[in-house]
């Protein structure tokens, strides 16, 4: 498995895509939240930073694919793939090796974004007047999203040889988790317990849940499944691949 | 045994890709797997190796069971894929390295080294896979399947496409390798097999239609020879059959005759004789060599018999 992250990590680096990947991250949350009026914490005049945690899963349902449509999807398209499973590899290594690497880079380029929180410590009145305890749950409530996307897109990319369709399938899927049943919770049909369970489906409920700075197990719990629950769904397509 | 193929079936659909498949080969043999393009070689040797799981039937590899224990009888494989698939954006050391290491190779840099020199990649070795041309590419994916150093190497197509140095280089590496190793290599041209190895498997339609030494297969290939004539003006072809021990005589256009006869009787002084006798002059005289197609048919004829 290690030889697979490393494979992966070094490919980041060593093409452009996890400077572009950083780049086109840094930009766009940059502009948004500091030069863009509609969201920019300095126009808002308030200390807070629940802009950025409210845009940065809106960036990441289509940046995250865009890192991990070519994942097992290139694999697939070059041939390679049966090179790597015809070596002693299991292809739950092979799955592991690529969600952990793709999850690393995420990580990486969130790593930058402490400034923000250092940012506005400094520009609050008086000084450090803010949510700390809050932003610390919505960074772990942000890591563990970018890991459930991180392991939607590695499965939708293991279900296609092309690149543009792994990356469609993984944004429709990652919003429809996102949003979808959030959306569907309001639909008039669902009503009594029934529009709170299919909200909770959701991970923007778990989400917001876990930004209010309470890190709930059930929470946690809901993510870690999810995530895991992706990534067998993964090594059994990859399985009946061989079939 | 190191091989042990042990009646095989795959389906694809409703297509039987491999049917029944079983051959066994002995340590340190160099066997050729002969068939025309999609014959079932690929697709037996993928389940071979563990990347396809097979309907029915077992392989062994060095006595491990090959779907059963797939992980730990993958040890002991080199296996070079058709059309050789490499990651085309990485450096040549970081690519064995990169193998090497699933292998959790001792001393990696010793053994990266050996098999650069082996398959003679040195002068390319700072290069991207990329960069290299067919010839070297094809060394590459021998590289990567001797880097552990296997028992058993399982080589699909090796020599397709590569111009007529390359594919000497690769042979004669082939022959080298093939000294203290069990060497599977498929082909659809039959000079190769004898130019490299011992034994050949035949398999067409998903069957195995012939098993057996290479010198017994050419005799029964050699068993009729194809002789082609070319004269400057047409003869009747009556002439051509009251020579003994011509069996076939086929007219191609005015003048050229192709004939087939029993390999043990040369009939050529005779023909020659013949067509002086008749006033006649042989412009060109050509012995056909036997292609995959012709060996084929003979085959299976003799199957069916």
């Amino acid at each position: 498995m290690i030889q697979i992250y490393l494979k992966e990590i070094n490919g980041f680096f060593s093409s452009l895509i996890g400077y572009v990947v950083a780049a086109v991250f840094l930009l766009s949350i940059g502009m948004i939240l500091w030069v863009f009026p509609d969201y920019s914490i300095l126009y808002y005049n308030y200390a807070s930073l629940a802009s950025f945690f409210y845009i940065v899963p809106v960036v990441f349902l289509f940046l995250i694919p865009a890192i991990t449509m070519r994942m097992l999807a290139g694999e697939a398209k070059s041939g390679t793939i049966e090179l790597l499973l015809t070596k002693p590899l299991s292809p739950a290594q092979i799955v592991w090796g690529k969600v952990l690497a793709s999850f690393t880079l995420v990580l990486l380029i969130l790593l930058p974004t402490l400034v923000y929180y250092y940012s506005v410590y400094q520009l609050g009145s008086p000084k450090g007047n803010l949510d700390t305890g809050g932003i610390i749950g919505s960074y772990i409530g942000l890591i563990l999203l970018s890991f459930v996307f991180v392991t939607i897109g590695v499965f939708a990319s293991a279900l296609t040889k092309s690149q543009i369709v792994a990356f469609l399938l993984a944004a429709l899927l990652s919003i429809s988790v996102y949003w979808g049943f959030g959306l569907m919770s309001h639909l008039p049909a669902f009503t009594g317990i029934w529009d709170d369970l299919i909200a909770s489906l959701g991970i923007d409920t778990h989400y917001n849940s876990i930004r209010r700075g309470v890190v709930d197990t059930r929470d946690i719990l809901y993510f870690v499944s999810l995530g895991v629950g992706f990534v067998l769904a993964t090594i059994l397509v990859l399985t009946l691949k061989r079939k | 045994m190191s091989i042990e193929v042990n009646t095989l079936v795959k389906r694809f659909g409703q297509q039987v890709a491999v049917d029944h498949v079983s051959f066994s080969i002995g340590k340190g043999e160099i066997v050729g797997f002969l068939g025309p393009n999609g014959a079932g070689k690929s697709t037996t040797m993928k389940i071979m190796t563990g990347y396809l799981t097979p309907d029915e039937g077992q392989v062994k590899i060095c006595g491990i069971d090959v779907i059963e224990d797939s992980v730990n009888a993958r040890k002991c494989i080199g296996y070079l894929p058709e059309s050789n698939p490499l990651y085309y954006d990485m450096y040549i050391p970081e690519f064995l390295y990169f193998v090497g290491g699933i292998y959790q190779i001792d001393n990696l840099k010793k053994r990266v080294k050996e098999v650069v020199e082996i398959t003679g990649l040195g002068p390319e070795k700072k290069k991207q896979i990329g960069q290299l041309s067919k010839g070297y590419k094809q060394r590459v994916g021998l590289a990567h399947a001797l880097i552990n150093n296997p028992d058993v190497l399982i080589l699909d197509e090796p020599t397709s496409g590569l111009d007529p140095n390359q594919l000497e280089e690769i042979r004669s590496l082939i022959r080298a390798i093939g000294k203290e190793k069990t060497v599977l290599f498929s082909t659809h041209i039959m000079q190769e097999v004898e130019a490299l190895c011992d034994r050949a498997v035949i398999i067409n339609q998903g069957k195995i239609v012939a098993d057996d030494s290479i010198r017994s297969l050419s005799h029964a290939i050699r068993g009729q020879e194809m002789l082609r004539i070319q004269l400057d003006m047409p003869l009747p072809l009556s002439a051509f059959e009251e020579i003994s021990g011509i069996a076939e005589v086929v007219e191609k256009k005015p003048g050229v005759v192709v004939l087939k006869y029993d390999a043990k009787n040369d009939v050529r002084p005779e023909l020659f004789e013949m067509v002086k006798s008749m006033d006649r002059k042989i412009l060109e005289m050509t012995v056909l060599n036997s292609s995959i197609e012709d060996v084929f048919r003979e085959l299976t004829k003799l199957e069916h018999k």
